[in-house]
């Protein structure tokens, strides 16, 4: 019984999947097409991410707009994370992607514009340099591709913080790491306690990698990447990369992640159970990681049970502390498709909505930075206020805010970086094989 | 003079109603055939034409001639893959068809409890496979798993983290969830074995062991090459389950080569090797079950002369 009415569900879904795929198919055969979606009378269309904290804080900034241009309305669809990839790259590949194409920037970006799906914004961004002066500098570089800017960063900053668990620290009666060094001293302590150092979500892979990205940055600075995401051949075998890759399994040899680690995975946020539960003294993780210990941890966060630094420095490392990796903004991109009309819409919608002074309120209710300058003067009222302050100041006062590597490479290099930092943190290859793999997909 | 007569008619009657009768077969498998060609043949064909194309999926599509298969036949990752593949298909063979065969000779006779049994060991076919591999993946986890929580240090293994102890798993999975079907198969099979047989044997003082090994598993013969190619068969696409339960870790011991292909196509992009792939994983499924049609013998045989 179960089975069938299981599988009859499932059929029904693919049955609504493929109304819903020929139903798009019939309407988009001309390119994007604003008939699509709920909104009938809509001109242009969106698609993005849905669930909280972002589809209430998209769907907020739609109706403002909506509202404010009633002729020339935008229509939605908020897709899960996995399907929205899915389906906004087989879109793109038909033709029928929606007029505002939604993403991370970087790589992916990059693959639009060399297949000619996006527009070139830098003109417009000249000519509306108030809009540009409005959004955080750092935002910019995974907008940019061959030196021309193909998206609108938008959205919320998330850094890459150090996160700790104060009551596990005060009962080891140790401190938070101020150093590399430090780092490899605590391991040992919190082994004897039957603690693991580091809570680590390794199944992900992008969890593992910003390992990599925070510790090269910190031991050579932010050049080394540069030079693999300009497509400079053998980048990678910059001596920094072997000392980095070395370091990470000194710390696996020492026990420093969390026991079967590369069985977890980040979405289940069992990594983030391990720090709020005790069973881990630390973790690195993305920004968002605070919201989900505050909803999920129960008293954790309430009771100041949670600490955040940004990730310290290496010894002797040329890396400047203050520089962050993460995700500097999200991106809203023109289809070269679309109707000028249709054009129009999106850049009015770039040029009032996504500046607007709601615009940041929406996003700190939700726990996040926006990428608007000035908006620190409205995180007093909110509980998170000092957290956000936290990570405004880190986001605006590092000297280089780099793009996360799995988003910033093509797709192809992308997925062949994750695979050798699985394989190295599983030690089935050392740091040698690790560097020639990846060689060997530059430029890819 | 009768003697003569059936063979006789027997030869004539499909040429007589032949055309009629004939016609109405073929006209019968028409659906069948149009469904197998639409979902079938022309996607296999498109996988084909894809794997001598060059495409990410975002671009247009370029011809590129061997480049796909060169760029395939000469990574490390597919011999890798294919080993995974035949390891978790050789490994769950030999623990699910012993047990099956066990089970459905118990099963087969006719006792109320053993009826009972019967439903209850058919329960685990009745879950989806996403569902069994996250509650697996809940139970094993290193931290917050049966291991912690029953306290037993034996449980507590890293059994999703380490490499030998992963594909374990994979196959203990597997066989849990299939055993119940090829139980029922060889239960099946097992009940239209003619009684006469084993009480000729009862007579020339056969036991029960005896009887089992003369003549159960020979009468079987035919089930175990079907159950053995929908095992085989359904190893070699198994996807699901690995994808979500270890995602083809740790590292890439779980990989298979249904997994591989989906990450090459679907995460790095690369649709012309990922379609050189599949078009492999047709052909290794094709000569296997070929393969095994063969050791099963030709089909044409009786196996109960004389019963």
């Amino acid at each position: 019984m179960i089975s069938r009415a299981m599988s009859r569900r499932h059929l029904l879904g693919l049955g609504v999947g493929a109304g819903a795929a020929a139903a798009l198919a019939a309407c988009g055969s001309s390119g994007p097409s604003g008939q699509s979606g709920a909104g009938g009378d809509a001109v242009a269309d969106y698609w993005s991410l849905s669930g909280p904290p972002g589809e209430p804080a998209r769907r907020a900034a739609l109706d403002r707009f909506n509202a404010a241009n009633p002729d020339t309305k935008i229509s939605s669809i908020f897709l899960k994370n996995d399907a929205f990839k899915q389906k906004i790259k087989t879109s793109i590949g038909a033709g029928e992607a929606p007029v505002l194409i939604w993403g991370w920037g970087g790589g992916t970006l990059k693959s639009y514009v060399e297949a000619g799906q996006v527009d070139d914004l830098t003109d417009w961004f000249n000519q509306n340099a108030a809009v540009k002066d409005k959004l955080f500098p750092t935002s910019f570089g995974a907008a940019t591709v061959n030196g021309k800017i193909y998206a609108m960063p938008h959205e919320t900053v998330q850094p890459i913080l150090l996160y700790w668990n104060k009551k596990v620290f005060d009962d080891v009666g140790v401190q938070p790491p101020q150093s590399w060094g430090d780092i490899l001293d605590l391991v040992p302590k919190f082994n004897a306690k039957n603690i693991a150092p580091f809570a680590l979500g390794g199944q992900s892979r992008w969890t593992n990698m910003m390992w990599l990205e925070l510790l090269l940055d910190r031991t050579a600075g932010s050049e080394v990447f540069d030079r693999v995401f300009a497509g400079e051949a053998n980048a990678w075998s910059d001596p920094a990369v072997l000392d980095m890759l070395t370091k990470v399994q000194q710390l696996i040899d020492a026990n420093g992640f969390v026991n079967g680690f590369s069985s977890i995975t980040a979405d289940s946020n069992a990594d983030q159970a391990l720090l709020y539960t005790g069973k881990a003294a630390m973790m690195v993780h993305g920004s968002w990681s605070y919201g989900i210990q505050e909803e999920q941890g129960g008293d954790f966060v309430k009771n100041d049970g949670l600490g955040y630094m940004n990730f310290p420095p290496v010894d002797g490392g040329k890396g400047d502390p203050s520089n962050q990796v993460g995700n500097p903004g999200h991106y809203l991109s023109i289809n070269a498709k679309a109707t000028p009309e249709q054009k129009e819409v999106a850049k009015k919608f770039f040029s009032t909505t996504l500046i607007d002074a709601e615009e940041p309120k929406a996003w700190i209710q939700s726990g996040n930075v926006p990428i608007i300058k000035g908006s620190d003067s409205m995180y007093e009222a909110n509980p998170k206020g000092e957290f956000l302050k936290f990570v405004y100041d880190t986001s605006v006062n590092a000297k280089v805010f780099a793009q996360s590597w799995d988003q910033a490479l093509s797709p192809t290099a992308a997925e062949t970086l994750l695979d050798n930092i699985a394989k190295l943190f599983q030690k089935q290859i050392s740091p040698q094989q690790w560097i020639d793999n990846m060689n060997a997909v530059i430029g890819k | 003079m009768t003697t003569l007569a059936p063979p006789a008619v027997r030869v004539s009657e499909p040429t007589v109603t032949g055309g009629g009768r004939g016609g109405g077969l073929i006209w019968m498998t028409v659906p069948a055939l149009l469904i197998f060609t639409a979902f079938g043949v022309v996607p296999l064909l498109g996988v084909l034409a894809l794997s001598f194309t060059t495409w990410n999926n975002v671009g247009p599509i370029q011809p590129s001639g061997l480049d796909s298969w060169t760029t395939v036949l000469t990574d490390p990752d597919l011999p890798h893959a294919l080993w995974v593949t035949f390891l978790i298909m050789g490994l769950s063979w030999l623990v699910q068809t012993p047990i099956s065969v066990l089970l459905g000779v118990f099963l087969a006779a006719h006792k109320r409890y053993r009826g009972f049994l019967a439903v209850l060991y058919f329960i685990p076919l009745l879950l989806s496979s996403a569902a069994i591999a996250i509650t697996y993946k809940a139970l094993l986890d290193p931290n917050f798993g049966i291991g912690n929580g029953l306290g037993i240090p034996l449980l507590n293994q890293d059994w999703l983290g380490d490499s030998t102890l992963a594909v374990g798993v994979v196959v203990f999975i597997v066989s849990w969830q299939y055993i119940p079907f090829h139980t029922l198969i060889y239960q099946g099979a097992v009940r239209s074995i003619p009684h006469s047989m084993y009480e000729a044997s009862l007579i020339d003082g056969a036991g029960r062991i005896r009887q089992f090994f003369s003549i159960t598993l020979p009468q079987l013969r035919y089930t175990i090459v079907t159950s053995s190619t929908l095992m085989v068969v359904g190893s070699l696409t198994l996807f699901d389950l690995i994808y979500v339960l270890t995602a083809g870790g740790p590292g890439d011991a779980t990989r298979a080569l249904a997994l591989e292909m989906y990450r090459t196509g679907f995460q790095a992009n690369l649709m012309g090797p990922a379609s050189a792939i599949a078009v492999i994983l047709v052909l290794v499924g094709l000569g296997l079950s070929q393969l095994l049609r063969r050791l099963g013998g030709r089909g044409d045989e009786s196996q109960q002369e004389g019963a």
